[in-house]
This record gives structure tokens, sequence and C-alpha cells, in this order.
């Protein structure tokens, strides 16, 4: 058996050795309303259909603190750094019991947002991207990783022709960056915008124009999706 | 890592460590019962205790769903909560806070675990030095002694059974624990500890921890400024005691 191309961001995670991960992780990252949950849909359904077993994951899905993570939130009491780490916590329940066992068993698995959100998130509300750093070096290198951009005035066109109203947490409302939600919301969406960009550097994504159609999105996505699999 | 005094916080913190068994918890209690009769600002806080993050904990345990880095993380979780939450405000307000553990029984724990040391020791970095560290070391058999003695079925986390050291909980616990130990000794001259004799008995020691903190301590400048007043509820049953109490007496 050729020797896998898997590797930790850092120091990984006690007794898992990256040698004995096959499949591939591929990230989809990017805001709210940026098209990520659809075009994620679709891939799952062109990966099964042309038979490559999938398996998706995603933020505060864990069992062990997905619950309790969202009633924190809603009730706003936890401070920056337990916010931080109780995130931290859910992404690696899911790593550990999802994303690693999926990827011994050669799954594809399809990581709706990854540890840059968490980063991103973090690092505009001033926390120190050393300790991000070493915190998130639990994490796998993927296999890809594809940011969906979407200019922060389509952003919110999107949002509230979906929703009628922007997100609490999407708006960064709990940084006080002004008092209307909408004005919050741009001036959050341009500083994650920044955020990515920095960590971009670092962490190598591949930045995807996504102001464009679904399926012209969606025809670049599985190009690229299909070449990674393709280099076995 | 610097301490809440070269940081300029105006108050401080003491922190005692230790395995299971060791009698730190006891030591605490009663310096913190000293302390508040003579009437200084005093706070205590206890490893694993925070009330958002306990619910997910006691799952991840009952379940038996956790892992070493998740076990590490979501200690970390809780230990930030009372950390941003309670401690640094009470320190900032000059209060002295004692802690029943911090954040070396993760450091112990977690690298017991496998957990790697920079890992654990970063993500707790956002953590000041205690200003005083008390290291309650006990022989090992006496400190097994006194937990297996009294509490005859040990929780799986407790007992290590998820690092598959042993089939048997007690042979398992004694292993696991002799490493905690083993780790704490390894880390106390870099953090300062100052290791108390466990073996001693409880009143002698805690006539030494007491002397330890206020040498170390300042405490008169700890001091409320006036005793708190009751409140009203609690203050009129008071006197309606006083009143009924006078009345037998006559």
């Amino acid at each position: 058996m050729k020797k896998s191309h898997h590797r930790f961001y850092g120091h990984g995670i006690p007794r898992v050795k990256p040698e004995d991960l096959g499949g591939k992780l591929i990230v989809v990252e990017g805001a709210d309303g940026s098209g990520r949950s659809t075009q994620i849909a679709e891939l799952v359904n062109w990966l099964e259909t042309s038979g490559r077993p999938t398996v998706q994951v995603g933020l505060k899905r864990s069992t062990l603190v997905s619950e309790e993570l969202e009633q924190a939130q809603d009730g706003n009491v936890l401070s920056r750094t337990t916010l931080s780490l109780f995130y931290a916590t859910d992404f690696a329940d899911q790593l550990e019991n999802i994303i690693l066992p999926a990827l011994r068993a050669g799954f594809i698995v399809l990581s709706d947002r990854y540890i840059y959100t968490l980063m991103a998130r973090d690092m505009v509300r001033g926390m120190d991207s050393k300790w991000l750093k070493n915190l998130y070096g639990i994490a796998p290198v993927p296999d890809a990783v594809f940011y969906l951009s979407v200019e922060p005035e389509e952003l919110v066109q999107r949002n509230l022709s979906k929703k009628a109203t922007l997100d609490y947490w999407e708006s960064g409302m709990d940084l006080g960056l002004s008092r209307e939600v909408f004005d919050s919301f741009l001036k959050y969406q341009g500083a994650m915008g920044e955020a990515f960009r920095q960590l971009q550097k670092d962490y190598k994504f591949e930045i995807i124009d996504a102001n464009r159609s679904v399926n012209c999105v969606n025809k670049e996505l599985r190009k690229k999706i299909g070449a990674v699999i393709a280099s076995e | 890592m610097k301490t809440f005094a070269e940081l300029h916080f105006p108050g401080r913190l003491i922190a005692v460590e230790g395995l299971d068994g060791s009698g730190k918890s006891t030591q605490i209690y009663l310096l913190k019962r000293w302390l508040e009769a003579e009437g200084i600002k005093v706070y205590f806080s206890e490893w694993n205790s925070s009330e958002l993050v306990k619910s997910a904990t006691s799952k991840g345990k009952k379940r038996e769903l956790l892992t070493p880095t998740t076990f590490s993380l979501i200690h970390a979780t809780d230990f930030a909560d009372r950390y941003e939450r309670h401690l640094v405000p009470l320190l900032r307000a000059g209060y002295i806070v004692l802690c029943d553990r911090y954040v070396f029984t993760a450091f112990a724990r977690d690298v017991t675990r496998g957990c790697p040391p920079e890992w654990v020791r970063g993500n707790y970095s956002f953590a000041a030095q205690p200003d005083l560290t008390m290291f309650f070391k006990a022989d090992l058999e006496v400190s097994l002694n006194r937990i297996l003695e009294g509490r005859p079925k040990l929780k799986f986390f407790e007992a290590g059974m998820d690092l598959r050291l042993s089939t048997d909980p007690y042979e398992s616990f004694k292993i696991f624990q002799g490493r905690i130990l083993e780790q704490y000794m390894a880390m106390s001259k870099e953090f300062n500890f100052v290791t108390m004799d466990a073996n001693e008995n409880v009143e002698k020691q805690q006539v030494i921890v007491r002397k330890l903190v206020s040498e170390r301590i300042d405490l008169k400048k700890f001091k409320r400024r006036s005793p708190l007043p009751l409140p009203p509820a609690l203050a009129a049953n008071r006197e309606e005691e006083k009143e009924i109490e006078e009345d037998k007496a006559a």
C-alpha cells in the first residue's frame, strides 16, 4: 500500500497516525449566503451518484456539545475564550468520531466550514492567532479548501431575500460595531473577508468567486474536486 | 507565565493541587473559613464546576464519549468560563481567589492521557500563574487508600479506564494516579509549587497553610472595608430570632 498523503497542521490527535488515513477531505468555506450549503448538497449528490461514499460534517453538529453550544450562544453568555474552546470541542468531537473514521475507511469527507471560519471569527474578535494556530494543530490538512467569496453587499441581499432578517452572530452584533444590524453586518463581513485573506497566506485555500450563479460555481467546484479525487 | 501580582491585579490567587485523596480540598476549605472569619474578601472556585459546560461534560463522561483531546478541550472550556466570568473580575476587584485545582491539573492529566504537553499548555496560555500554588504530596498508597476505602465504585474516566491500562478499575486507577503524580513532580520546580506534606495530620497541615498564606500575602490589604450588610429579609429574621431568644431568657 502506498503512503498516505495526509498530515496534521500541528500536534494532531494522540495515537492517530496520518499514514492510516485514506480518502479525501474537502472543505467548503464561506459566509452565510455564499451558497455553501447549496453547493455541498449538489456535490454530495454528484459524488454519490458517481459511486463515491461521502460523509458530511459541519460546525455545531457534534453529539458531545452541539446542544449546549446552541444554548450558550442563544443567551450570549459565554466570554470569548470560552466560546472559542467550546467550538474547538465541537470540532474535535466530530473530527474523532466522524472525519477520521471516514478517512480511514477511504470515504470522501465534505466539510461545511472548517477550522478557518472558527479562526477568522476569533481573529476578528481580537484573539491571538498564535494561540489559535496551536489549538487547531489537531486538524488534518484537507486535500482541498474552497472559499466561496461573495461581496458583503451581495451577502446582505441574499440573506434578506431568504430570511428577511440578518442573523445576530453573522452580523457580529456582539462586537458593537454599530447599533444597526445592517451596518454591523457589512462591517463584520468585510472584517471576516479580511481575516480569511490573512489566513489564506498560511493555509492556502482556493478562492472561488461565488458572486456568480449556483450552476456556474458548481461546475468549477466539480472540475477542481474531480482533479483532486483523480490524483490518488 | 506571570503571576497575578506581576500583572498588577489587585487580587491574589491561591491554588491547591494534588492527587485525588491528597486532602487538598479539606485544606483549602479550612483556609477559606479562616479568611472569611478574618473579614477578607474571598472567593472559592472548584475545578469542573462551570454551570454552562457541566451538562456537556457529564454527558460525555456518562456515555464515555470523551477522547483525550475532547476531554482536554471540554475541561479547558470549563476553566475558561470560570476564568473569564468569575476569576478575572474578582481579581480585578481585589479578592483573594482560592482554586481547588488550576491549570496544572490539566497539564498533569491530559499529558498522562497522551496529549502533547505544548498543545495543552498553549491552550491554557490565557491563564496567569497563581500567586501561590500548594502541592499536597501524599504517598501514593495513602492517597489510594483514602479514595478506595471511602468510595468503592470508581468512575470510568476517574480510574483512567479510557487509557486501557488494566481491565480492573482499581488497578487502572493506581497506575493512572502514579503517572499523574510523576507529571506533577516534573513540573513542580518550573511553576514554583510549594510542596506540602499531606501525610501529616489535617490540623497540623492547616497551621502550616495559614502561616504560609499570611507570610506570602499581606492579608490586611484584602479586608472588606465594612461588614457586608445582610439582605433585608435575613436581617429581619435575625432581629426576630433575637427577640425570641430574649423572650425565652426573660
